[in-house]
């Protein structure tokens, strides 16, 4: 048989070039499909948003370098700087619910034996609805006269909010729709993870007198560590670009209180006609998104899973 | 207790079974429910009663727990009119089957070639596709929309048309990610005993890795549906036509101009594709879910 076989290999030896040749002919027929697809949506783009920010163009005359001048006229704008500080504000104020929340649930979820389908079903039920439609659900549940919170708020005596319509409230209120949309995955992500935890581990540590926080502390959270770490990154990249809550609840208002780096980008180019100014302000949110996504990456490379 | 023998987890079997655990238990097992419940579905309920209250029902104050004038359709025919919601859902339809024929056909010969096929420079192609999940996809918004106006070389404008959705949503590099995973992991022998048979590569694909990837095939064709029919911003830029319009954008657009119980009822039959489609496929759902924070 073997004997066989190696002769039919050289008698094939000429051929093998043509087989190598055929292989890649093939294969790049199988790819061009996809290779056109991400020349068009995603190579060139990502090329094009470094002209986009360097150039002036009214896409009537042809295209002018201009150097830094669409940054300088961004820096310039008011709405800048409450762009930034906004943007950092809600995600730091969506960590707060957004990453401990999920956490702890999932925590609790795990040591649950009944209607276990149940919550985790129903956890996840608003990260199904499409964004759109959970927006504005909360838009009404805002509205201060008839809205449902005001409401609730008001069959407590509590005296009423004026949520979206109140610099002090408006981000904050932002924060709550956009926690409410997003807080499912992380919860059946975190769940999935305490899943693979051994339980012997548990065992252990209670032999060694580990009572329930001590192995919390010295099981739980060491065994999720990855996990949790690549989470807050992730949540991090994703709640910077906010985009959809600004846009459809408030505007960017009230007087700038809810302006968004993204939603300031957006206005640039479809309010104001400026897509250099536009294309600046995507350039700066990509770098400092960068130095987020090149540490997930250098975090993921470390899972051994 | 009831069930069969569970892992063991962070709480100890003993410490449960005691009097008091069992109390600790139960108790934190009705707060999660009403927790939960109160979040999550309560909203909910609350869009969907609300849409059948009549208008002056809805504005009462105190509002009623529960449409107390029977059921009111009024609602749900009046958002279907006034939004022309036939033609919306059957746009966003077209926009979603569209993208899932292109997201299959495209991306599983692409995660094929670069699996199985392996040609010259597959690597560095490869490489180039999963870089694009490092760009967060706001960033390239403009960029994008402008590319989309005139597309390079064969300058051609896709504004207001299918292919605007269709094309970058085949652009996917978390699909080719999933999918050459999974066909890295089918056994070479049993693609090369069919080539031995003289089995091309597309019969190869076609009768051999497909049938044994549907798990996976399931996970991204959902994934893709459900992306296209819960997206927004994209949608809103490409196709500003209101005869071309997507359910989301259009509920948007017209939300300013409708009567809080038929925007309701509009809010409602938005929501109802996804909820339905999570119904069918939670599992798939769940495990593609945790398969994605894997990645890496």
């Amino acid at each position: 048989m073997n004997v066989v076989a190696i002769g039919a290999g050289r008698r094939r030896a000429p051929t093998a070039r043509g087989r190598f040749v055929r292989r890649n002919l093939t294969a790049y027929g199988f790819l061009c499909g996809a290779l056109i697809c991400f020349a068009f949506f995603s190579w060139y783009p990502m090329i094009r948003e470094v002209f986009l920010s360097f150039q002036k163009n009214n896409f009537v005359s042809a295209p002018k370098w201009v150097g830094f001048d669409n940054f300088r006229a961004v820096f310039a704008d008011s709405a800048f700087w409450p762009a930034w500080i906004n943007t950092a504000e809600f995600t730091l104020l969506a960590l707060v619910i957004g990453y401990v929340v999920p956490f702890a649930s999932a925590v609790v979820l795990n040591e649950l034996r009944h209607a276990r389908a149940y919550l985790r079903f129903v956890v996840y039920l608003p990260v199904m609805l499409p964004p759109a439609v959970s927006v504005l659900l909360f838009k009404w549940f805002y509205d201060p006269g008839q809205g449902l919170f005001n409401q609730i708020l008001a069959f407590f005596h509590l005296p009423a909010l004026s949520w979206l319509d109140s610099g002090s409230t408006a981000l904050v209120s932002l924060v709550i729709v956009s926690t409410w949309m997003n807080l499912g995955s992380g919860t059946l992500i975190y769940l999935a993870a305490l899943q693979t935890i051994p339980g012997e581990l548990y065992e252990a540590a209670e032999l060694d007198g580990a009572g329930i926080v001590k192995r919390l502390r010295h099981v739980t959270i060491p065994q999720t560590k990855l996990i949790l770490f690549v989470m807050l990154l992730l949540q991090i990249i994703a709640t910077m670009q906010v985009f959809i809550e600004p846009f459809m609840l408030t505007g960017g208002g009230p007087e700038n209180a809810t302006v968004t780096v993204a939603y300031l980008m957006y206005q640039y180019a479809f309010n104001f006609g400026n897509f250099g100014g536009g294309g600046a302000l995507g350039l700066m949110l990509m770098i400092v998104l960068m130095v987020f996504s090149v540490a997930y990456l250098r975090v993921a490379r470390e899972d051994p899973r | 207790m009831q069930n069969a023998p569970r892992v063991r987890t962070l709480v100890s079997p003993h410490r449960l079974n005691s009097r008091r655990g069992r109390i600790v238990y139960w108790s934190v097992l009705v707060f999660m429910l009403v927790t939960f419940t109160l979040v999550f579905v309560f909203p909910l309920y609350w869009m969907v009663t609300g849409a059948l209250k009549s208008p002056e029902e809805l504005s009462q104050i105190p509002p009623t727990p529960f449409p107390t004038g029977g059921f009111n359709w009024d609602a749900y025919a009046e958002a279907w009119d006034l939004l022309d919601l036939g033609t919306l859902l059957k746009n966003t339809v077209l926009y979603a089957v569209g993208a899932w024929l292109f997201t299959m056909a495209v991306d599983v010969t692409a995660a094929y070639a670069l699996s199985k096929l392996r040609p010259v420079f597959g690597g560095a192609i490869l490489g180039g596709m999963l870089a694009t999940l490092m760009i967060p996809p706001m960033v390239l918004l403009l960029p994008t929309y402008v590319t989309v106006l005139d597309l390079p070389i064969l300058h051609v404008n896709l504004l207001n048309t299918p292919w605007a959705i269709w094309l970058p949503a085949a652009a996917n590099g978390f699909n080719i990610f999933l999918l050459k995973r999974f066909f890295d992991s089918i056994p070479r022998e049993l693609l090369e005993a069919a080539e031995m048979d003289g089995a091309s590569p597309v019969r190869v694909l076609w009768s051999i890795v497909l049938p044994i990837s549907r798990p996976i095939l399931g996970v991204v064709s959902i994934f893709t549906v459900i992306n296209v029919w819960r997206d927004f911003v994209w949608p809103l830029l490409v196709l500003p036509d209101t005869e071309k319009m997507t359910v989301s954008v259009a509920i948007n657009s017209l939300s300013q101009t409708m009567p809080q119980n038929a925007l309701t009822a509009a809010l409602v039959i938005a929501s109802l594709p996804t909820i339905i489609v999570f119904f069918l496929f939670q599992r798939h759902i769940m495990a593609g879910l945790t398969a994605g924070s894997l990645k890496g």
